[in-house]
């Protein structure tokens, strides 16, 4: 039991250090609320890590990975929550692209890997429908053989970021008569730019727009883009989802979180005091710090697992719950922080920037936003109440 | 023991009862809350020519009689249509200032104009470094000729952008965070000095920035005693939490009816999700809820007039269990909802933002604990 950094990962660490100081973009701090950052802003990191070839630091070697072990890649993702860095968006990165380099053949491989890597291609992921989402599997939309193509029709939701998608990955059922519903489902690429797509913004409650509907109508696709073999897309999306789950913990952003709210809880001040010396309040914060050091440490032995050649497997449900309890957790003291400057809705301050009078200070406009907003994380990538489920069954053996 | 209403008091009930469902259903108050001004002025004046900005007041006040109790019965109703005209700063702080520590000139001039609906007021009295200490304040009214000047600024006044008239607390000596010397004033929102900063809420009411400088305001503004005033602001905030607890308990009811309608009806895996334990039990602790905060409503407004260290413990110890409520049920709702309980599209997701705001108004969990703690150790 050692959990120190050898001094080739301190060496390492004092390099991404480095690296990131003199290389992350000025002026690009992560929005409270993602869509009031551009595009552009949402890839910069990525295009910069991708010419590095830092941006797909856990793929095999052979695809464009680093190599890097998983404790030097845990290391890669601290320093960058250090600088609250934009990372690349998980879509093409850590989702469609190692399904593409497990399941693809070599054309999907040549097409699609390098658009990943640099950045320039933007990925979508078509997988809940209004009548699937807890239950994935009941999916209606179809895709019917015709000739060398696939016409898919149906009507996929919650779909991040799909007004800025290129591409998209879809599931879509290829096999009504299948005897179990996961059997008769297959995994097709989708140009967002054909024609038939209709992407519809969906509002959120804290007023962004960051998913959408996306109806599909007569939708012509190549068959070459179906992912491995025909009604086989199940063992793809399952092989995804625990891809999608192994990051949602979230370790180092959450950390991140922690000091920023102490930042806040200093400068909040109550009876005189900063709020951080109330006894109440720092026993709140020393919970979730407490809570954040388990997760730590349970995703550095699930990280040890896969060094040890381990894929994730069940126990990252566990860090999906822990990580979005701690998340939303996070939210719900920053909001009490900053009592009454919670309440003004800053999407309804003037847009000309005019700030002759101040609405508080500029940490609290954030603050409810985040708060509603971050009630999605319990909900998606597989609800908390599926991931207890899956450590139901899988774990437990129930 | 009786909890039982009053004829009258079911008359107040079932009458604004049925205006919230007539006039104030999701649709309606979605439209209102994007136009413009962010409410219905017309609504404002129905509500006065039902009588029911004149129910919590006494005959020779101009009222009806009622007390606490109607004000409550009031702003359940309220909570269950998220109606986000003002009764809470102009009849139950400001109407309220005037009922308790109003001349009989100021009660002429203006109780009678907000029981008519004809001035709405705000109620001025958060500041920015001030969190929820009703006396931390560095607006201050320094004495004047005959009257006084007014300077500072007051955070987050609901309501303010609707307002003709503010009632203001503000430093009349002493230092800033002293018991003493504390003061409260009328001021026109017209006078000279007066400017505001308006925005929208995140739960869908309007709201300004106030500032206040060099305002003339003249000796017989002030409301109650001078440098005294902290016992009357206390009443008053008090009186105003319990109000609010009210609403919380019409809103939480209103949104576990409608996380159990969507359990119905949403279905999953062949069968509704309500047919799921997990989700069963947790619509069956929102039912507890919701419950545990109606009987802590009904304790604080029974207390409301009894003194003070009881009153306080009462209203504190139910805004500490309705906090705490809110956010339990908004948050399962939500939960309940899947993704559409995340979106604007759904009622629910208004409902939890009102019930996430309310969990702070007039103190958060954390202020009314520590004042229990503070009260319990005193006794």
């Amino acid at each position: 039991m050692n959990l120190e950094f050898t001094a080739e990962e301190k060496a390492f660490r004092d390099d991404v250090r480095s690296f990131i100081e003199n290389n992350y973009p000025q002026n690009i701090e992560r929005a409270a609320v993602q869509d009031d950052m551009s595009p552009e802003d949402m890839t910069a990191w990525h295009k910069i890590l991708g010419e590095k070839g830092w941006s797909v630091p856990a793929w095999p070697e052979q695809y464009g990975g680093t190599g890097w072990t998983p404790t030097q890649r845990y290391i890669w993702s601290e320093e960058n929550a250090r600088v609250n860095a934009v990372m690349p968006l998980p879509f093409g990165v850590a989702m469609v692209g190692p399904v593409i380099y497990t399941f693809g053949n070599e054309e999907q491989k040549a097409k699609h890997l390098p658009g990943i890597k640099s950045g320039n291609t933007w990925w979508c992921q078509g997988y809940s429908e209004p009548g699937a989402g807890s239950d994935l599997a009941s999916l209606k939309t179809t895709a019917v053989r015709d000739g060398d193509d696939y016409i898919i029709n149906g009507q996929k939701t919650w779909t991040t970021l799909a007004q800025h998608a290129d591409w998209g990955f879809f599931l879509c059922r290829t096999d009504p008569d299948a005897p179990k519903p996961q059997q008769g489902i297959s995994f097709i690429l989708v140009d967002m730019k054909t024609p038939g797509i209709e992407v519809r913004p969906i509002k959120l409650i804290d007023g962004g727009y960051e998913v959408n509907e996306v109806w599909l109508t007569d939708v012509r696709v190549p068959a070459e883009n179906l992912i491995g073999e025909e009604n086989k897309g199940w063992t793809y999306a399952k092989f995804l989802l625990a891809h999608e789950r192994s990051g949602i913990a979230g370790v180092a952003r959450s950390k991140r979180g922690v000091e920023q709210l102490k930042e806040i809880a200093q400068h909040e001040m109550l009876d005189g005091e900063p709020l951080l010396q109330d006894m109440g309040f720092a026993t709140k914060i020393s919970q979730l710090e407490i809570d954040l050091a388990a997760l730590e440490i349970t995703e550095l032995r699930t990280l040890a697992g896969e060094q040890a050649g381990k894929g994730p497997g069940p126990e990252s449900s566990l860090l999906k719950v822990k990580g979005t309890e701690i998340q939303q957790r996070l939210t719900e003291l920053t909001l009490e922080a900053v009592g009454h400057y919670g309440t003004p809705d800053f999407r309804s301050f003037p847009a000309d920037g005019s700030n002759d009078f101040p609405i508080g200070p500029d940490y609290a406009h954030s603050a409810a936003p985040t708060y509603f907003n971050m009630r999605k994380t319990s909900i998606y990538g597989g609800s908390n109440e599926i991931q207890r489920n899956i450590i139901t069954k899988m774990v437990l053996g129930l | 023991m009786d909890f039982n209403f009053s004829d009258e008091q079911n008359m107040v009930r079932d009458g604004i009862s049925r205006l919230v469902r007539e006039q104030y259903d999701w649709d309606t108050r979605r439209a209102v809350i994007a136009s413009e001004s962010g409410w219905r002025p017309e609504f404002w004046a129905q509500l006065a020519e039902l009588g029911m900005l004149a129910a919590p007041f006494s005959e020779e006040d101009g009222g009806f009689g009622g007390g606490a109790v109607e004000t409550m019965l009031i702003m359940e109703e309220f909570g269950k249509g998220l109606v986000v005209e003002p009764f809470i700063p102009s009849v139950v702080c400001a109407g309220g200032f005037l009922k308790h520590a109003g001349t009989a000139a100021q009660k002429e001039e203006y109780l009678s104009a907000i029981i008519a609906g004809e001035k709405v007021f705000a109620f001025a009295y958060a500041e920015p470094q001030g969190r929820y200490d009703l006396a931390n304040l560095t607006t201050s009214a320094k004495k004047d000729g005959d009257g006084y000047s007014l300077n500072g600024h007051k955070a987050v006044v609901i309501g303010a952008p609707w307002a003709s008239h503010f009632v203001v607390t503000a430093r009349t000596s002493g230092g800033q965070s002293d018991a003493g010397g504390v003061s409260v004033f009328i001021v026109a929102k017209d006078a000279d000095g007066v400017s505001l900063r308006d925005y929208a809420t995140v739960d869908g009411r309007r709201a300004s920035e106030v500032y206040f400088e060099n305002v003339s305001v003249p000796a017989d503004a002030l409301i109650g005693e001078l440098d005294n005033g902290l016992p009357l602001i206390e009443t008053v905030v008090d009186e105003a939490t319990a109000a609010v607890c009210a609403e919380a308990t019409g809103a939480m009811q209103v949104t576990h009816a409608m996380t159990l309608e969507y359990a119905k009806q949403r279905k999953q895996f062949g069968v509704p999700i309500s047919s799921f334990q997990v989700l069963q039990h947790r619509m069956v602790d929102m039912f507890m809820e919701y419950e545990q905060s109606i009987s802590m409503s009904y304790l604080a407004t029974i207390k409301l007039d009894e003194d003070e260290a009881t009153r306080k413990h009462a209203v504190s110890s139910a805004k500490v269990r309705v906090g705490q409520s809110a956010r339990f049920v908004g948050q399962s709702a939500v939960q309940t909802h899947g993704g559409m309980g995340v979106t604007d599209e759904t009622a629910v997701g208004s409902y939890f933002k009102r019930l996430s705001i309310i969990e702070s108004e007039f103190g958060s969990v954390d202020h009314h604990m520590r004042r229990h703690v503070k009260l319990t150790a005193a006794q």
